[in-house]
């Protein structure tokens, strides 16, 4: 509960929920770290060919593996080093981002879309086509999903493509229960049953009235997903099976410098730095999202912050507690 | 309960289809087995040779009876990169692999428990607060990293443990712990959440009116009945153990268990080989599953199992 909801606030509403949202925000130290470590990222990669000191393929063989700046033979046109073919560490961790976030997004929005299309049919529809895709998800989940995926891009090829293709069929399952569990909850409420009675068609109840109000819980796990997708795809990367050169990917840089573990550790240290912060932003985000759309937590938030604030006060002025 | 197990075996038959028809299906209709397994260079005959030692110019239904024939004797051919049979490859390398999931996940199970109901005692409190950061870290550093940078600082810098390989139980220690690193973040996690759901049960207040010790309390009532959603958890990471980390983690530390010889045979591009440890590996997903039902039984006897 925030502020607004206590005092009726004359501005127009969606100014204070806005305001609200961002004073929530502040409050929780950790959502705040990751939304702001998140935002970050998201300029890294969109803004790349400014931020890196040079192109991230840009060999030069005359610096070959130097290493970072505040190291003795380090050198201030490299700051965290070059690799073993003299490229600059630092450009490639930057380009790094835009395929680990292009990848996640988009297997997201892939598989996120597949599997809730196929949630609301099987929530909405049950009867037969409900079991039909219960039965296909539950087969497919218990798939394993690593070594299938290894043998598809063994057979197919790997690319970004691919590895986008991959990742998204093995991955859909989640949205497509979560979403036919939620609608199954929502399904006999008085609005959906309203809105049948006014004869509103199947889509449109679907699309126009469930879906709208599922929103919340299905952000939270598109962005757990997305976090999971980062780790899959460096996974796949490091293994030789995702993004291949000369494209850039953190696994990949990882996978590279292991070769040169020994003598240059900034070579493995630094790709898998970047991999870490960007999940773990993910997942403050995440968390925090759960937090506040969640009204049993939001319930408790406020008890502890009535507890605090009374606390506070008691401090205060220890004699209007005790009368 | 014979029912049950009835219908969730033959539920196992279907995955383990499915997984056979995906495989073939991809192997055959979607990609070039040829193709794959011979090198660029080899001439149009070898070519036709290849394909009729492996029978692939017979027609395809042909072949896909053939094949689910092969399954029911556990007959995958032989593999093209060690010409032996691939099941016996799959059968030496197997115990190796259910060795470090197990110890991982049991790693990870031991020192979750302690930390999550450390954590539950006082939610919000300095300990529970930094738990929970801490496995989010956990949760958020790949694996194949932490695996590498362990390497780095215990191996080669401090000497105290092997880089990589297997023979001593030091040897074990390494890929133990890179092992159950995600899983321990994911079980501290609902070890902590379902504690702090039973702390809040009035039978916890009973407990402590009529006299029973703290420990008995924590460690007997509440933790029993917290234990139904931590074993769902435990089975999920032994197969993604199994299924997933097993790859990474015994790529990183040369464990050759399945794990690494899929890669290996990924590289010799051994379809082969690689089709026998995935059909292998689907056979123990669905083993964990039927297992993970009988533990919860036991452990919850009101559980109906329908």
């Amino acid at each position: 509960m925030n502020t607004a909801d206590l005092h009726p606030d004359p501005r127009p509403r969606r100014f204070a929920s806005v305001q609200g949202l961002f004073g929530e925000l502040w409050r929780d130290k950790a959502g705040f770290l990751g939304v702001a470590l998140m935002g970050a990222l998201l300029f890294m990669a969109a803004a790349a060919p400014l931020l890196a000191p040079h192109p991230p393929t840009a060999q030069d063989l005359r610096a070959r593996l130097v290493p970072p700046a505040w190291e003795e033979e380090g050198s201030r046109k490299h700051l965290l080093g070059t690799d073993h073919l003299g490229r600059d560490v630092l450009s490639r961790v930057i380009y790094g981002a835009r395929v680990s976030l292009a990848v996640g997004a988009v297997v997201v929005l892939l598989a996120g879309s597949f599997g809730v299309v196929l949630g609301l049919l099987a929530g909405y529809r049950g009867g037969r086509t409900d079991s039909l895709i219960m039965r296909w998800i539950d087969t497919q989940v218990a798939f394993p999903g690593l070594l299938i995926a290894l043998i598809i891009l063994a057979v197919i090829g790997p690319s970004m493509l691919t590895v986008i293709l991959v990742l998204a069929f093995n991955g859909w399952m989640v949205y497509g229960r979560m979403t036919r569990g939620l609608v199954l909850s929502v399904r006999q409420t008085a609005y959906v049953e309203a809105a049948e009675m006014v004869g509103c068609s199947a889509t449109r109840v679907i699309f126009r009235h469930i879906l709208p109000n599922l929103t919340s819980p299905l952000l939270t796990l598109a962005i757990l997903e997305f976090a999971r997708i980062v780790l899959a795809e460096a996974a796949l990367s490091f293994l030789g099976m995702g993004i291949q050169p000369p494209a850039t990917s953190w696994g990949l840089d990882v996978a590279a410098g292991k070769n040169y573990m020994f003598r240059a550790w900034w070579l493995v240290t630094f790709p898998g730095i970047a991999i870490s912060i960007t999940v773990l932003a993910i997942n403050l985000v995440a968390s925090w999202l759960r937090l506040i759309s969640d009204p049993q937590e939001r319930e408790k938030q406020f008890a502890r912050q009535m507890r605090a604030l009374s606390a506070r006060r008691r401090r205060r002025r220890p004699e209007a507690v005790t009368p | 309960m014979g029912r049950y197990f009835l219908k969730r075996l033959l539920q196992g038959v279907v995955v383990i289809f499915g997984v056979t028809v995906l495989v073939f299906v991809v192997t055959r209709l979607v990609g070039d087995p040829v193709k794959v397994m011979l090198p660029l260079e080899a001439t149009a005959e070898q070519r036709a040779e290849f394909e009729r030692q492996l029978g692939l110019d017979r027609p395809m239904a042909v072949q896909f009876v053939d094949f689910m024939g092969g399954l029911t004797r556990l007959d995958f051919g032989e593999s093209l990169w060690q010409r032996r049979p691939a099941m016996t490859i799959v059968l030496e390398k197997l115990p190796l692999t259910l060795q470090l999931a197990f110890l991982g996940v049991g790693l990870a199970l031991m020192l979750s428990i302690p930390l999550g109901i450390l954590a539950a005692l006082r939610p919000g409190g300095l300990a529970d607060r930094s738990t929970v950061f801490l496995s989010l870290i956990g949760l958020s550093v790949p694996q194949f990293w932490l695996g590498l940078l362990l390497i780095v600082i215990l191996a080669v810098q401090l000497h105290w443990l092997p880089t990589s390989g297997i023979g001593t139980p030091a040897h074990l220690l390494l890929p133990t712990v890179t092992m159950a690193l995600p899983a321990l973040a994911r079980l501290v996690m609902i070890v902590r959440s379902s504690m702090i759901d039973e702390l809040n049960q009035q039978y916890i207040k009973t407990c402590f009116a009529k006299g029973l010790s703290f420990r008995r309390v924590i460690g007997v009532h509440a933790l029993r009945n917290a234990a139904l959603p931590v074993v769902t958890l435990c089975g999920w990471e032994l197969i993604r153990a199994v299924a997933g980390y097993s790859v990474v983690v015994e790529t990183v530390f040369a464990w050759p268990g399945l794990g690494l010889t899929a890669i290996q045979a990924l590289e010799r591009d051994d379809l082969i080989l690689l089709q026998a440890i995935v059909f292998v590996v689907a056979i123990l997903v669905v083993a964990i599953n039927i297992l993970m039902d009988l533990v919860y039984k036991a452990i919850d006897p009101r559980l109906e199992l329908a």
